[in-house]
């Protein structure tokens, strides 16, 4: 029996033969994620438990073979995808939420958990999981873990980081720990912060446990129409400049709006340069107050029309249009690359106006659709991948427009992680020093770098299985860990 | 990322490749998919089986058995259509890839033999499918099923005869019969409409089409089921056998045009949806496609034009508490969700609990409950969770299939409950014997 043959077979043995995927004809669909990259992996394994993980563990450290986490593969940087023929585990089996604790407000998931099924099983006692990726409907705990996600709401509530109290997680020899815990102020070293947002690099988390919030008694969801994207980025820097934290404050330019119109007819107006997505919430009265200010600051602002969502459903339909609008886009063309760049918010016209001129630069259409109120940019660049030459041209225009959120006093990214396709950005904000750190805190949770390599740090996507923890320390940034 | 060149000649047929690259891998549709949701494999997901559409379509696999399995095991209850932002027609898509799959002969026996038996066989000659039925009645009534089910010889037999055998629906004494029979209209006439008796239902739910008719007397429609009229083909279209549906609808359209009806009614999901995509189904029929459309657009789900009309109170009342179980080809296919349970709304005394899931597949899918006996089962079973969680009396629906799959379902369980269309409650609710 080969070695490869003989790798299978153990795992087979761990978590029984139909959750070993190994045909290459099977591998083709776990070869992409929600972005723009590929990589078929030698082989995918689905455990059910802690344990099966962990024996998971055991076996690839034994063969030295990278590791890839994967929930619904709905990333948007590459992060799920495995290279280097890497094992991919997947996690979409353990999807149970174990606990929620309505008197301390917090739940324990494991991490295959969907977002929104947490937040629609807190709801059903009053409370609320804040984080709302647009992927909500899919995306998977452990992979917002991962991402350190965010979502519209976490303009007032903040992103996954805030939310996330502990959890368990499988290291690369198979050891079993915890980070964190149900306790909110705990003593020693914030491993739980190092590891969210670690983009599967530092182990696989296998129970989290997150905060739950109260759900507000009153939500007012309005919608004001702009003649362009100039426009409604200017109220929404009045909106913050009155000293107001709206719940979410989403802009959609006109380009998404037309995708997102074409599949179905949302409602909303054709021919509008941009609108723009204002959420309330809190107490009534607050709510009626903040509505009023909000009102007179979208007219002031140019909006030719301000309306508001009258029942839930209507307000379900503006969100969908929202959460939709990126799928929408394949409406228009075949493929889409987004851009996650963050700007200062008081130069987010400026940015979309520079963002504009590239797109008319290299003839290639890009829709906005974003975080205003963060000031994280989603710019879209449509293509297609079957064109010769299209996918080279993207990579070139993303660079341009990430060096641009650069220059104005921005980051690379406000929500999908560095992965695969950002990485190379990275020098563009850190020194080698600032990247180094960043390794040396890799190779203290993960002293082979088995987990996920190729991702985040720049550098080529060799692998060098002798790479001992030593290595690593001295290779630092740059040489790829 | 590499470039990707495809084919010239499209190894998926019908399939265009407008439809499949509309998917960009998003994974929204995940969580919608009854086999994703049992195995958590993305090889069951309709994401994945667009990759490998994709796959064969770039010339990166073949039409193994593998692949078409995966294809196989998709129930075709279009959630997945239905949650897609990009809005990919993945029916379509399915469907394509399944007649191409059939033509290359690469379907397992079990689909072969539903093909030659049921789709090829029974289906357009429905003569022969009531004499089958017929039989099964026969067995039912002379007692011979109970001395069957009393020997234990059905244990013995491989696979899961014995299951099989108790989900058989219990046949009612009558049949629906088409004729150029005229209903007329109680009080004043609305207009004229034609039903679709289809090939199954007049069969196993005769005395369900008689109360369709009689509701729809009760609103005002003078109602034909004109004779010529036969199965719909939605069947066959499910399982690649395109040629046959694509004959089937030109029957139907020749019939129900000749009618002088304002609309052709339907009492079932499934055949509805075909029939509103008969424009689709036969738009490279030169002297069809013009008819396809109109016949398309004349097609109304029973539940929908009910609801759509002022609808006629019903007086009496019905202490009921019922549940109600979205049909997929209703509530995905058709986009209609609120008719049905606004008409059960509509009846005095009846309590209305909603399951949990209640959008989700059942497991009946047409031939799947023959082609997927593991997979149809697991989902009867899920979905029987969720119906006795609710309390419920009655079941109701808008699809046979379902109604089948749901009342083997309850016998199974060991349960009393019942299931009904909704206009066989709607029917009960206008006093039925009048």
């Amino acid at each position: 029996m080969s070695e490869a043959r003989r790798f299978i077979k153990k795992l087979e043995s761990i978590v029984g033969r139909e959750y070993v995927i190994h045909h290459p004809d099977d591998l083709l669909v776990y070869e992409y994620d929600g972005s723009v990259d590929k990589a078929m992996p030698r082989a995918v394994v689905l455990p059910a438990s802690t344990e099966e993980v962990s024996r998971v563990l055991v076996v690839a450290d034994e063969a030295r073979v990278p590791v890839v986490g994967r929930g619904s593969g709905t990333g948007l940087s590459g992060g799920a995808i495995a290279l280097e023929d890497g094992l991919q585990v997947a996690l979409t089996r353990m999807k149970r939420i174990l606990e929620i604790d309505e008197r301390n407000r917090l739940a324990v998931v494991e991490p295959g958990v969907i977002n929104l099924h947490l937040d629609e099983a807190a709801r059903k006692r009053g409370l609320r999981y804040a984080p709302d990726p647009s992927s909500q409907k899919a995306c998977s705990l452990g992979g917002n873990v991962a991402e350190n996600a965010g979502g519209p709401h976490c303009l007032a509530y903040g992103v996954t980081s805030n939310h996330v109290l502990g959890m368990e997680v499988v290291l690369e020899d198979g050891s079993v720990t915890w980070l964190g815990g149900k306790i909110r102020n705990p003593v020693g070293y914030d491993l739980r912060g190092a590891f969210v947002g670690s983009e599967g690099m530092f182990g696989l988390a296998t129970k989290i446990i997150v905060r739950l919030l109260p759900a507000p008694p009153t939500v007012k969801t309005y919608l004001a129409v702009f003649e362009d994207v100039g426009g409604a980025c200017l109220a929404v820097s009045s909106v913050i400049g009155q000293g107001m934290v709206p719940a979410a404050m989403e802009i959609m330019d006109a380009l998404s709006i037309e995708a997102v119109q074409r599949v179905t007819d949302v409602g909303l107006p054709s021919g509008a340069g941009a609108v723009l997505l204002v959420e309330l919430e809190g107490e009534d009265e607050e709510v009626e107050d903040q509505g009023l200010q909000v009102e007179a600051i979208l007219t002031e602002s140019g909006a030719s029309e301000v309306r508001w969502a009258e029942s839930a459903q209507e307000r379900e339909r503006l969100w969908s249009a929202r959460k939709n609008a990126l799928g929408a886009l394949g409406a228009l063309a075949p493929n889409y690359y987004l851009v996650d760049g963050v700007v200062p918010r008081t130069r987010l016209t400026e940015s979309l106006e520079r963002v504009s001129e590239i797109s008319a630069q290299y003839d290639i259409p890009i829709a906005n659709v974003f975080h205003a109120g963060d000031g994280n940019l989603h710019p879209c660049i449509l293509f297609d991948e079957r064109k010769p030459g299209d996918v080279e041209r993207v990579m070139e225009v993303g660079g341009r427009i990430l060096e641009v959120c650069v220059e104005l006093g921005g980051a690379l990214s406000g929500e999908h992680g560095i992965g695969l396709e950002k990485k190379a950005y990275m020098p563009l904000v850190f020194t080698n020093g600032d990247m180094d750190v960043m390794a040396r805190v890799r190779g203290a949770f993960a002293p082979q770098g088995r987990f996920n390599p190729g991702k985040v740090f720049p550098g080529g996507p060799e692998y060098t299985h002798s790479m001992q923890r030593g290595a690593v320390l001295a290779a630092g940034p740059g040489a790829h860990v | 990322m590499s470039t990707i060149k495809p084919p010239t000649n499209n190894p998926l047929g019908r399939v265009m490749d407008e439809d499949l690259y509309r998917c960009v891998h998003c994974g929204l549709c995940l969580n919608v998919c009854p086999t994703y949701l049992e195995t958590g494999l993305e090889t069951e997901s309709p994401r994945g089986r667009i990759a490998l559409m994709k796959g064969l379509r770039e010339g990166r696999i073949e039409t193994s058995k593998r692949v078409v399995s995966h294809w196989d095991l998709c129930l075709g209850c279009r959630a997945c259509e239905a949650a897609c932002p990009s809005g990919v027609p993945y029916g379509r898509l399915i469907e394509g890839v399944r007649e191409q799959v059939a033509k290359k002969g690469a379907t397992s026996w079990r689909h072969r033999l539903v093909s030659a038996v049921l789709l090829r066989g029974l289906l357009p000659r429905l003569w022969a499918l009531r004499l089958l039925v017929r039989m099964l009645r026969l067995y039912q009534r002379l007692g011979i099923q109970s001395i069957v089910r009393g020997s234990r010889v059905l244990k013995v037999l491989p696979g899961s005869v014995d299951r099989l055998e108790r989900q058989l629906p219990r046949i009612p004494p009558q049949f629906f019969n088409v004729s150029p029979q005229v209903y007329s209209a109680m009080g004043t006439k609305r207009m004229r409409v034609g039903l679709l008796a289809g090939c199954v239902m007049p069969l196993v739910h005769g005395p369900t089409m008689e109360a369709a008719v009689r509701v729809l007397l009760r609103n005002g429609c003078e109602v034909v089921a004109p004779p010529g009229q036969g199965c719909c083909g939605a069947l066959n279209l499910h399982s690649g056998e395109g040629a046959g549906a694509r004959k089937m609808a030109r029957r139907n359209i020749d019939v129900f045009l000749s009618a002088g009806v304002e609309r052709v009614v339907v009492a079932s999901a499934g055949c509805g949806s075909a029939m509103k995509e008969y424009d689709d189904l036969l738009k490279e029929d030169a002297e069809y496609s013009e008819k396809a459309k109109r016949l398309a657009e004349m097609t109304v789900d029973i539940t929908e034009f009910l609801a759509s009309l002022p609808l006629v109170q019903p007086r009496n009342r019905l202490d009921l508490r019922v549940t109600y179980q979205d049909a997929c080809h209703l509530t995905h296919a058709q986009r209609i969700s609120h008719a049905p349970r606004r008409l059960l709304e509509a009846i005095t005394g009846l309590e209305l609990v909603e399951m949990e899931d209640a959008s989700r597949c059942c497991g009946a899918a047409g031939t799947y409950t023959i082609t997927q006996r593991e997979m149809s089962g697991q989902l009867l079973d899920s979905k029987m969770e969720a119906v006795l969680a609710t309390g419920a009396e009655v079941v109701a629906t808008a699809n046979p299939g379902c109604a089948l799959q749901l009342e083997a379902g309850l016998r199974l369980a060991g349960s009393d409950g019942r299931v009904c269309h909704v206009v066989d409650l709607l029917d009960e609710a206008y006093g039925r014997e009048e």
